[in-house]
């Protein structure tokens, strides 16, 4: 799969999301719209809220099961949640491991 | 609104399987699971085999109620093992296998249902202690700290979960008799009753009847409680 893919499979569930929000997702940044942490507008619900729907949308899209838990989520530098980009780039090394195993 | 579907796992045998047969009876769509298959049929069941302590069995397993039903109303979490023995004759495999099955067991269900359970800010969740805790068993260290931890797992879960209107409860019974005590001498048992409010055998209704109020919609404000059958 591509990137860019899995970018609008990302956008795709944080439009949704966004129809909850205050405090919008830039998702006019694309990629490089920040989700979670200094700069994003996701607080810990938000993103839970927004993983959930990435898995079942993963599921539903290429028929594998993940399981977005990482315990850097709360580190700024290493987060895989801090933008779109860096959680579409997670997807894909998870369902790379799942195809592994 | 349809049927409420609820997820009983370890419904093959003792509480769990009592329980998945209670809400069916009451209604529900119950799907449930154990480690083999089960002989419990109805057109409202439906039955998986997986390890609650595989955490990619259980993330296929809520993956596929999500999928059928597009929703989950209750997860109740029977499945458990026990170990009776003194700690220091405990193997470190029988440890891990216990804390494996009560801990993590519990917390991956728990996690998969939640992601479920948000999407419709609705959900409840039971978990099940044990008298061994506040009794401190002399003989089930391991247990009782897998139960303990249940314990402090579902409180803290109650606290996060709360914004989503998901509840997370405990329910402790005591010594009912199913396979799981079925190793323990008759007079252990009565010796540990006679340390309790209620001094007797209770019965599986009455744990139902626990279980139900957990479940209740009208539980909404019940959460991160313990309930201990027969008082501590």
């Amino acid at each position: 799969m591509q990137r860019s893919e899995l970018v609008d499979l990302v956008l795709k569930q944080a439009a949704d999301i966004n129809e909850t929000l205050t405090a919008q997702i830039p998702l006019d940044r694309g990629a490089d719209a920040p989700l979670y942490g200094r700069d994003g507008s996701l607080d810990s619900l938000g993103l839970v809220s927004l993983l959930a729907a990435v898995e079942q949308a993963v599921e539903e899209e290429y028929g594998v099961t993940i399981t977005l838990a990482d315990e850097r989520a709360v580190s700024q530098k290493h987060s895989p949640f801090r933008t779109v980009g860096s959680l579409a780039d997670y997807v894909a090394l998870l369902v790379s491991e799942s195809a592994v195993r | 609104m349809s049927e409420p579907v609820t997820v009983v796992t370890g419904s093959r045998k003792g509480i769990g399987r009592f329980l998945a047969e209670r809400y069916l009876s009451l209604g529900h769509r119950v799907v449930g699971c154990s480690r083999t298959d089960t002989d419990l049929v109805s057109d409202a069941y439906e039955h998986h085999s997986l390890d609650v302590s595989h955490e990619d069995a259980v993330a296929k397993f809520f993956a596929a109620v999500r999928k059928r039903h597009g929703r989950l109303d209750h997860l109740v979490n029977a499945a458990g093992i026990a170990s009776m023995n003194h700690s220091v004759l405990t193997s470190g495999a029988t440890f891990r296998r216990i804390f494996e099955v009560n801990v993590f067991g519990t917390f991956y269900c728990s996690r998969e249902a939640a992601k479920i359970m948000q999407r419709h800010r609705y959900g409840r969740i039971v978990n099940f202690g044990s008298m061994a805790v506040p009794l401190k068993l002399a003989g089930e260290a391991a247990y009782a700290a897998s139960k303990a931890a249940i314990v402090s797992l579902s409180e803290v879960m109650a606290r996060e979960l709360a914004p989503f209107e998901i509840t997370v409860n405990v329910v402790a019974p005591n010594a009912i008799d199913t396979d799981l005590i079925a190793g323990v001498p008759a007079e252990r048992i009565e010796a540990l009753r006679q340390r309790l409010a209620i001094a007797r055998a209770p019965r599986l209704e009455e744990l139902g009847a626990i279980v139900d109020f957990f479940l209740s919609p009208s539980s909404s404000m019940v959460t991160g409680q313990t309930v201990y059958m027969g008082g501590p």
